[in-house]
């Protein structure tokens, strides 16, 4: 296979791209992505629909996006990051000035046949543009903080939108996906201490302008029992599913807190709640297992890549992925309080599946182009 | 180059931090599912079950309540009610004018359905029409085919055969009421259970109920039954069987209802057991299972003739003539008189400045007990009254009967009074006066009973036993093969009167009925073996109604009703062996205005001869009713 492949080649023709993708990385994504259909065919109370077959079309479409992307050379993607985040801004405000003319908050964009979160998409331009941003900074300059300045606006201006409309959780993810990428391109840790500080600053400002029901969420989560029925609703009943699922499981299509839709929006955020109930911790840790090698292949893709770019960017993705899984889950199982985060691959949803997609994708890229240097603009080096 | 390799050491160092990181945080995920599934997984199991599954209770048919000889009085009528599922009825509107073209349906029960409709998730069964007929029920089964969503659901409701016949004795059940809601009986949170709240539905309720059976279903978050997982019947209630002869309390009520306001007591002396308890006017039972409505509330209390009290335990009254054997009794066992002590009756008598009078002007002359007692005079009586003295009257009242109470299994009886020396000096403060006790000597002024305790005073002279009426027959159903009372065996001790002074009594009560000049003559049982003894009484209502009347001005229907006397009769029979005792009260002299011998006696008459031409030792159904087969419908 040698001859077909030239590690030292900046250009690769398509079919050597093709052979050349992570295909049991492919083959990984696609069983989480059936997981999910077979959770969404249980959330639909044993039917195809209305959840499941639909997630097979978003997934299948999200699959040939996800192809294009990797094919597509690393280069393009780090001399496009600037504008792909510009394009999203703008799709930010125009969900926001909508939501202010229109009826109240929105989210999305509806585009006739999808409707797109642009804050979801934000999650990958933001790990984009700050990629191409540290990849062009020295390491002595990125230890001038006047440098920090900017990414940092890239993060909290986005952020600060997100968490007016209110979406929360996708606000942190901004936040704790930007911070992954400021750390991993060697910003000092006494800056995060300042900033650390700083948010502490803030919290209580920022508390005052939360929404009541964001502030009920944050009171409930601290202790669900106090209010079974009202706010604590949603996270004592899908503790009660998960929980009464025990070693194994319910069985299959025999879970009663999902079936009696005892679970609020158990084909969205909540679906792990379905995998815990009807199959027990040990479809839990076998699908959290899953992911996890997910991630390792996000690092061993990293790792192998010979450009800082590529790096940071497969880096900046894993670990967005990785706070994608850990919040979901978490806030499934009560360890965070519900803030509305989906678990990729698996939660019934356009948008998410396109962003989480998109960045497997790019990840396949970083993979496809993992000998191609680049420098600081993204022209190659030899 | 030699930069870029600087950050890149960086950021693989970094890259390995946060790495750690994350496994940190998984493995936290790991721990905190190990938690949830294993260790706490037996207490969110049991919460997932709680959740999901309800525990509903099915009412169990109540017991039936029947007459001594099974005939039902109170049974379980099916009842059909037309209720529409929304989500199944498409157009709403459309359904119920096709309703509405089979049942009537009138525009305030459309817009409760439209209102109840809007109020519940659509798959909540809407009730259309309650309580339908068989006839309203079959047209819409038969055309159901047109009715989408629309469905019969049958239920039990209580039903009183016998109707007003029986509303006091049976009594009525209602909706569980605020109060009774702090039961430990989980029956009563039903909205379709029902309880007694009067007469035998009442006192026995706990036995009628039965137990709750359960239903355990399995629901979904917004409460829709998803399967039946278990079911457990109920214990349908105890059958009752009263010792009421349902064709005697049928005759006795006619014979009430037709005097208005009136109540009348048949009590088998030998057993306690009452045959008749007749409080007239009554009222329709079975309107109160399924609610009342307020016009019918307030015709049933405006009613004059008070048919909701059961005059026969409840209505306290002045005993009038039916007083004096009583004050015979004390007089005789005290010694004060003998049988042929005898006082001079000018028609009045005198007590310091004050005049009483006899019901006769002219007065009776000289007579002893026996004449005394069959022709009511009054002065023998305050001569006698006078000579025992309040306290021995007292005495001997409480002795048969009188002023306590008679401990019958049914609610509401009143105790009556019979004054004491010390009861009116407790009371009043004021020292009893010696005219008293002659006003109490023919059973009038502070004196007053209920009709039930007269039909025990008459048991108890009639037997010389301390009888206690009973409703309940404890021996079942009588059937061919039932044992049958032949003497006063039920357990009643003797009340230590003498017998030589019972049977004084007796044959002067023998003359009230059977002799020429007694007061009840007219009423008397010619059949030989059947004869009856008696005593009337007049009870006076307002003093001025006496007065008025002795001075010949308005007599009978003259005096507005409310103002006249009531007219007593108490009763026993045969006279031979006295088993059948009778009380029988008009409130103030019912349709006639007349006097208890005129109105009263001819009501015991006919309940005395015909209980004991049914006299169960010879009269035993020849099929035996089959209550079970009633109760199916």
């Amino acid at each position: 296979m040698r001859w077909l492949y030239d590690p030292s080649q900046t250009q690769q023709t398509l079919s050597v791209k093709l052979l050349n993708m992570n295909w049991p990385l492919v083959a990984l994504v696609t069983t989480i992505a059936c997981v999910g259909f077979a959770m969404l065919y249980s959330a639909g109370n044993g039917s195809w629909h209305p959840w499941a077959e639909r997630q097979v079309v978003r997934y299948l479409v999200a699959a040939l996006i996800m192809l294009a992307v990797a094919m597509v050379d690393i280069r393009v993607w780090l001399r496009a990051a600037y504008g792909f985040y510009a394009v999203t801004m703008i799709l930010l405000i125009a969900v926001e000035v909508r939501g202010a003319i229109g009826m109240g908050a929105q989210r999305w964009i509806d585009l006739g046949i999808i409707q797109i979160q642009p804050s979801e998409f934000m999650k990958i331009a933001l790990v984009m543009v700050l990629a191409r941003y540290f990849n062009g900074m020295p390491a002595e300059e990125i230890r001038n903080p006047v440098k920090l300045i900017v990414p940092a606006l890239l993060i909290l201006v986005p952020a600060a939108m997100v968490l007016k409309q209110p979406d929360l959780g996708t606000a942190i993810m901004l936040v704790l996906g930007g911070a992954a990428m400021f750390f991993l391109a060697g910003v000092r840790l006494w800056k995060f201490a300042v900033m650390l500080a700083v948010a502490g600053a803030v919290v209580p400002f920022a508390w005052h302008h939360l929404r009541e029901y964001q502030k009920n969420r944050i009171l409930t989560f601290l202790n669900p029992e106090n209010d079974p029925l009202g706010a604590g609703y949603h996270s004592l009943q899908a503790k009660i599913a998960v929980g009464s699922g025990g070693v194994f499981g319910k069985g299959y299509l025999s879970g009663t807190q999902a079936h009696l839709s005892f679970l609020p929006e158990r084909q969205t955020d909540f679906i792990f709640t379905i995998l815990g109930e009807e199959f027990g911790l040990v479809g839990g840790l076998v699908l959290l297992a899953l992911y996890a090698v997910v991630f390792v292949y996000g690092y061993a893709i990293a790792f192998r890549s010979r450009s800082h770019f590529g790096r940071l960017l497969a880096f900046g993705i894993t670990t967005n992925l990785f706070l994608y899984v850990f919040i979901n889950v978490a806030m499934v199982i009560g360890l965070l309080p519900v803030v509305g985060v989906p678990l990729p691959l698996v939660s019934y949803g356009g948008t998410s599946m396109l962003t989480v997609m998109f960045g497997f994708g790019l990840l396949m890229s970083v993979y496809v182009h993992r000998d191609v240097r680049i420098g600081r603009y993204g022209e190659a080096e030899t | 180059m030699k930069k870029s390799n600087g950050r890149g050491k960086t950021l693989t160092r970094r890259a390995m931090v946060l790495a750690g990181g994350k496994v940190a945080l998984l493995a936290a995920l790991a721990g905190r599912l190990y938690y949830l599934q294993v260790v706490q997984a037996p207490k969110f199991s049991m919460l997932a079950d709680e959740n999901r599954i309800n525990i509903r209770l099915l009412v169990p048919p109540r017991g039936l309540i029947v007459d001594r000889f099974g005939v039902p009085l109170a049974v379980n009528r099916p009842t059909y009610q037309a209720v529409v599922i929304p989500e199944q009825a498409g157009n709403i509107n459309q359904t119920l004018d096709a309703v509405a073209d089979l049942v009537p349906l009138t525009e305030a029960d459309r817009r409760r359905v439209l209102r109840d409709i809007r109020n519940h998730h659509s798959f909540v069964p809407i009730a259309l029409r309650e309580d339908m007929d068989w006839n309203e029920m079959a047209r819409i089964d038969v055309n159901a085919v047109d009715l989408p969503g629309v469905s019969i659901e049958q239920g039990l409701i209580r039903h009183y055969v016998f109707g007003d016949e029986t509303s006091h004795v049976v009594g009525y059940v209602a909706p569980v009421s605020e109060q009774e809601l702090n039961s430990d009986d989980p029956l009563v949170e039903l909205p379709d259970f029902r309880v007694g709240k009067s007469g035998v539905e009442k006192q026995y309720d706990l036995e009628l109920r039965g137990t709750a059976g359960t239903s355990e279903v399995e629901v979904n978050a917004f409460g829709r039954v998803v399967r039946e997982l278990a079911r457990e019947d109920g214990i349908a209630g105890d059958q009752i069987v009263l010792g009421l002869d349902m064709d005697l309390q049928d005759i006795a009520m006619r014979r009430c209802a037709a005097q208005g306001s009136a109540s009348a007591i048949v009590i088998d002396s030998w057993t306690g057991e009452v045959l008749a308890l007749a409080s007239a006017p009554g009222f329709n039972p079975g309107a109160f299972a399924s609610g009342l409505s307020p016009a019918q509330w307030k015709a049933l209390v405006d009613n004059p003739y008070n048919p909701l009290e059961n005059k026969a335990i409840a209505g306290t009254y002045s005993p009038g003539s039916t007083f004096k054997p009583l004050v015979a009794t004390a007089a005789l066992e005290a010694g004060v008189i003998t049988p042929d002590t005898e006082f001079f009756c000018p028609g009045e008598y005198h007590l310091g400045n004050t005049v009483f009078h006899c019901w006769k002007k002219g007065g009776h002359g000289t007579l002893s007990v026996r004449r005394a007692i069959k022709e009511s005079c009054d002065v023998f009586f305050y001569h006698t009254a006078d000579l025992v003295g309040i306290d021995r009257i007292a005495q001997m009242a409480n002795r048969l009967g009188l002023g306590v109470k008679t401990d019958i299994d049914v609610p509401g009886e009143k105790t009556g009074l019979i004054p004491t020396r010390a009861w009116k000096l407790a009371t009043t403060g004021v020292a009893w006066q010696r005219g008293e006790t002659l006003s109490c000597g023919i059973g009038q002024s502070f004196v007053s009973v209920t009709p039930l305790q007269l039909a025990i005073y008459v048991a108890r002279i009639a037997t010389g036993h301390t009888i206690k009426p009973v409703l309940v027959r404890d021996d079942g159903v009588m059937t061919a093969a039932s044992s049958v009372a032949t003497d006063v065996s039920h357990g009643f001790a003797p009340m230590g009167v003498q017998q030589k002074t019972l049977d004084v009594i007796r044959d002067a009560m023998y003359g009230v009925v059977n002799e020429p000049h007694g007061t009840a003559y007219g009423a008397r049982i010619q059949d030989p073996t059947m004869i009856m003894g008696g005593k009337t009484g007049t009870a006076q209502v307002h003093h001025i109604a006496r007065e008025i009347r002795d001075r010949g001005v308005v007599t009978g229907t003259k005096v507005p009703w409310k103002d006249r006397d009531h007219a007593l009769f108490i009763a026993f029979a045969p006279v031979a062996a006295p088993r059948y005792v009778c009380s029988v009260v008009v409130e103030h002299g019912g349709a006639t205005g007349g006097e208890g011998g005129a109105v009263a006696a001819p009501i015991a008459h006919d309940l005395l001869l015909e209980a004991q031409k049914r006299d169960p030792a010879r009269r035993v159904p020849a099929v035996p009713f089959d209550a079970a087969k009633l109760a199916q419908g």
